[in-house]
């Protein structure tokens, strides 16, 4: 831990300060050093999804992120959104319709989600697709998550929430 | 689950008609949506220690020289062992099966000893604080190799020139032929034999979270408790005892959540076994992870076959018989304990299944080489035995000139012939082939899609449709494993204890790997009780806590698990009966439980609510009758026994546009309809299908473990490795027939494989029937990518 840095950000609201190992990922940052294990770590390369998080309000890839690169950031994770209810129609939508099984993809697939929910556009079954293209899902075949996040978008769309 | 805005049931559920046959949400999911789940790498142990595999970069070679003591110098680093070390506290290991005749594999170690045979085997542990700690040493042990010659090829391996175990004569670990001996003859008085070869790459399961496992030895009571992602708590649980020599009351084995496992996660994988062994060599927790790399090296691969197929039959399309070859090769061990020769023996149970021809011929090679191990993994044979026998069943179709939808209505098992005894000697109770294709071709709207095909063909645009037809083995009997002699249970078990409170407990020793096992144990707990859903608590996958039994595998927790849910929730109704009548001093003829309370059976009314039944039962027990016990905890087991498998049946359809020019596949549609007896819940039932379905997709177009000559595995990682992502996958429609089956009352047949076995061959066929107006251009090689696609209608114009 020669090299450790010094790091302060904030996550799901609540400012925390660590010194970390310059080489650690962020979602390893989060699991580890935090607690936070509902960001999985499924690929460790940036394909599977699995650890999406949203930093200063854009989703990222939390093992292509170096924890020392979330200094002074705002990072939230589906905990966080979970408690803030910011992802209550997703997770009833998924719920309802059995969009997940094992449920291991399931805490990066509805960051990902919630990021179309907030652009409030009016979109198409094929662009909820491609918009969740970079999440991989085994169980599902993706049908179910992708009738979830129509759902919740036509919803938002006519609630004007978008 | 937290006081949910979420409803407990689906809209349009009918309470009153009980639980079975409806779209219930499955009531455990909150944790995973909020990430509050708990797999292997969220839980926290103090003192725990992490270890890392020092792994062979070479598919064959002899392991002359571990040099530790770089390693041993890191930070963090609690141990290195070599397999000597780790041989002193796990025995080794030998994959065979008494009925899996002349089935022959070497002693295998849990750490390689003397020589690693294919890339990846563990060749030492390294044990650290922390996972990038152990991973850091592991680069820094030296090792000196004496490379070995590697056997890649499987016909290579067939001929046995170089070997991949010396002390063996050859590199055949099994081998079966089958023929009913009026084969030849039918092959010479049939006026159509077609014939074809078709190749299934060599894939995996990918399953999201790597193999895990925390193994936790307590030296104090020589007691071992291993948390693991497995599908089979009670098969790891004897494992461990036996292996690791502590007694079998002493092991428990924990199952949490599980991310993903097809069939990946019911094996013994030496890694695994080394975690726990090194638990009990350090006397604390140890945890391994398998990441990406790791999983695609040493997760068991499946398929890679090679298989000659022919096909007899008259010119009227009545088939007459099979005859197939088929060559497999398995990596250099047969893995423990279900062997490596299941799926090759399913192939030749399987093919031609759904016809009703009368003569069959198979033979089987089952070959070492210097590759990753294959085993059971989704669908276990049945996606090549369907792919084969569709495949073959168009071909004779097309040669016929006769539509593909009426050749298989000329040639499938009538729906009234059961019970009905196979040619290779498979039995079935009762498939319904004829109901599930016509519901099929009206679902799809089968003509109208011909329609368009055609005058699509007319624009060069080239579509294809595909069917296949499929039988399936599903709830298997003692049969399967336990007859030849491997310690795996048939056979499950389940507890349900009424609480003083009014709610059941239901503890089964079938396991929920997001299927939603825990689900439909729920409704038909609630059901057989006369208990509304919220009232029900499941747990699974704890051998300290449910009954034992065989877990999660070839499509069996429904059939099995479910109707000893419903045999122990009909016991413990009657026996809230007996003590409410004690209470009640009425006879217990007159009463019954419905709506969580005991009413009078004739007029409804209220008797008595399940939860002052319990608070009676439980704590004031002086009030009744001194001669009266109340038995509120009853368990109840099933074994299906009167057949071998309870076979189920269905039958799928791909619409497919190839574009010619290059390669590419677009999945317009694909249908399913399948018959899995009493559907419990039609919406998880379905998403069995559709997730099913879209991993057969991907063994038809994307997914292969690509090696070089040297054994090096070349595409191990998500980026190279191609698995389905949401944009390229259809919309699937499913519908059901039912027949339940008569040997259970709840008449459940399994459903989690059908997608898996039939999809490839649905896909390979629609690709055929789209490159059928290119010169007759065809594809017969899985995956079908679009370099193969592309050859496929070169050499089609070549021949033109």
């Amino acid at each position: 831990m020669d090299h450790a840095l010094d790091i302060t950000l904030t996550v799901n609201g609540t400012q925390v300060s660590r010194r970390v190992a310059p080489r650690q990922h962020l979602v390893d940052f989060l699991r580890d050093e935090l607690g936070l294990t509902g960001s999985h770590v499924g690929c460790e390369h940036g394909v599977c999804g699995a650890c999406t998080l949203r930093v200063d309000g854009e989703i990222v890839r939390g093992c292509l992120m170096l924890a020392v690169q979330a200094n002074g950031c705002r990072v939230e994770t589906i905990e966080g959104l979970s408690d803030s209810k910011e992802l209550a129609p997703l997770q009833k939508a998924f719920h309802e319709r059995n969009a997940l099984q094992c449920g291991f993809c399931t805490p990066g697939m509805l960051m990902a989600a919630q990021d179309l929910v907030r652009q409030g556009n009016k979109v198409s079954r094929n662009q909820i697709r491609a918009h969740i293209s970079g999440n991989y899902c085994r169980c599902t075949g993706y049908q179910a998550i992708v009738d979830a996040i129509e759902e919740v978008l036509r919803t938002e769309v006519i609630h004007g929430k978008g | 689950m937290g006081k949910a805005e979420l409803p407990l049931h689906a809209p349009g559920t009918q309470l009153d008609r009980g639980y079975i046959g409806q779209s219930v949400p499955r009531p455990n999911l909150q944790r995973l949506l909020q990430g509050r789940g708990a797999f292997i790498d969220d839980l926290r142990f103090p003192r725990l220690a992490h270890v890392a595999f020092f792994r062979s970069p070479y598919a064959h070679a002899r392991i002359k020289r571990l040099d530790f003591s770089k390693a041993l110098k890191q930070p963090g680093i609690i141990g290195v062992f070599d397999g000597r070390a780790v041989a002193e506290y796990c025995t080794p290991w030998v994959a065979v099966l008494a009925h899996l005749k002349g089935i022959k594999s070497p002693p295998q170690h849990a750490i390689a000893i003397e020589r690693a045979c294919s890339q990846g085997e563990a060749c030492a542990a390294v044990v650290a604080e922390s996972r990038s700690q152990a991973e850091d040493a592991v680069g820094l042990i030296e090792a000196e190799w004496e490379e070995l010659p590697v056997v890649v090829d499987m016909e290579e391996a067939l001929q046995g020139k170089t070997l991949v175990h010396e002390d063996f004569d050859d590199n055949v670990c099994f081998r079966r032929e089958l023929d009913t001996e009026g084969a030849a003859a039918a092959f010479e008085r049939a006026d159509v034999v077609v014939e074809d070869t078709f190749h299934f790459g060599r894939h995996t399961g990918v399953c999201l979270e790597g193999r895990a496992i925390l193994a936790d030895y307590n030296a104090g009571e020589h007691s071992l408790t291993v948390y693991h992602a497995t599908q089979a708590p009670h098969m790891m649980q004897d494992i461990f005892s036996r292996h690791l020599n502590i007694p079998e009351a002493n092991v428990r084995v924990i199952t949490k959540d599980v991310g993903g496992s097809f069939g990946i996660k019911v094996h013994v994988y030496p890694d695994e076994m080394a975690t726990a062994a090194l638990s009990v060599m350090l006397r604390r927790p140890v945890k391994f992870v398998a990441d990406r790399l790791e999983s695609f090296l040493s997760d068991i691969h499946c398929r890679e076959h090679r298989v000659r197929v022919r096909l007899a039959c008259t010119k009227s399309g009545e088939i007459l018989a099979f005859d197939l070859d088929d060559l497999t090769a398995i990596g250099p061990y047969s893995v423990y304990p279900r062997t490596s020769g299941i799926e090759g023996n399913q192939v030749v149970n399987l093919t031609g299944g759904p016809y009703r021809h009368r003569e069959y011929r198979a033979r089987l090679n089952v070959v070492f080489t210097n590759k990753n191990v294959t085993c059971q993994y989704r669908a276990v044979g049945h996606p090549i035995a369907v792919a084969l026998t569709e495949g073959i069943v168009d071909l004779a179709a097309q040669k016929l000139g006769m539509d593909p939808a009426e050749f298989r209505r000329r040639n499938l098992i009538a729906d009234d012939a059961y019970p009905y005894t196979f040619p290779s000697g498979i039995k079935f109770e009762k498939l319904s082939h004829h109901q599930c294709l016509e519901k099929l071709l009206a679902v799809m709207n089968y003509r109208e899609l011909r329609a368009e095909q055609e005058r699509l063909r007319n624009k060069n645009i080239y579509r294809g449709i595909g069917l296949a037809a499929m039988i399936e083995v599903t709830n298997p009997s003692p049969a399967f494993y336990g007859v030849g002699g491997a310690r795996i249970s048939a056979q499950d078990g389940a507890t349900l204890r009424l609480e003083p409170t009014g709610m059941v407990t239901v503890m089964c020793s079938v396991t929920e790997q997001g299927q939603g096992t825990e689900a439909i144990f729920a409704q038909i707990a609630a059901s057989a009780v006369g208990v509304s859903l919220e009232k029900i608590r499941v747990i699974t996958g704890d051998t300290g806590v449910t009954p034992y039994g065989g877990g999660t595998w070839a499509s069996r927790g429904a059939g099995i698990g479910g109707e000893a849910v419903l045999q122990a929730g009909r016991a413990l109704r009657a026996n809230i009966l007996e003590v409410a009548a004690a209470i009640l001093t009425l006879d217990r003829q007159e009463l019954d439980v419905q709506r969580n309370q005991v009413i009078n059976l004739l007029t409804g009314e209220v008797k008595l609510a399940l939860a002052e039944l319990g608070r009676v039962a439980y704590f004031r027990p002086d009030t009744l009758p001194l001669e009266f016990q109340s038995e509120l905890t009853v368990t109840r087991h099933y074994t299906p026994r009167q057949y071998g498998f309870t076979f189920t049946n269905g039958i799928q359809a791909s619409l497919v546009e190839v574009d010619a020019d290059t390669g590419f596949v677009r999945l317009l549609g694909h249908w399913c309809v399948e018959d899995s007896g009493t559907v419990i819940n039609p919406m998880l039932a379905d998403e069995q299908l559709r997730g099913g379905i879209v991993q057969g997709i991907g063994a038809a177009l994307y997914e292969e473990c690509l090696y070089d000559p040297d054994g090096q595995l070349l595409n191990g990682n998500m980026a190279d490795y191609l698995v389905p992502m949401a944009a390229e996958m259809p919309d699937i429609v499913c519908a059901h027939v039912e027949t339940p089956t008569r040997q259970s009352q709840l008449g459940a047949k399994g459903v989690g494989e059908a997608g898996t076995a039939g999809a490839p061959a649905a896909v390979m066929n629609a690709i055929n029937d789209a490159l059928a107006p290119l010169g007759g251009a065809r594809v017969t090689r899985m995956p079908f990518t679009p370099e193969r696609i592309l050859d496929g209608i070169a050499r089609a114009r070549s021949r033109a």
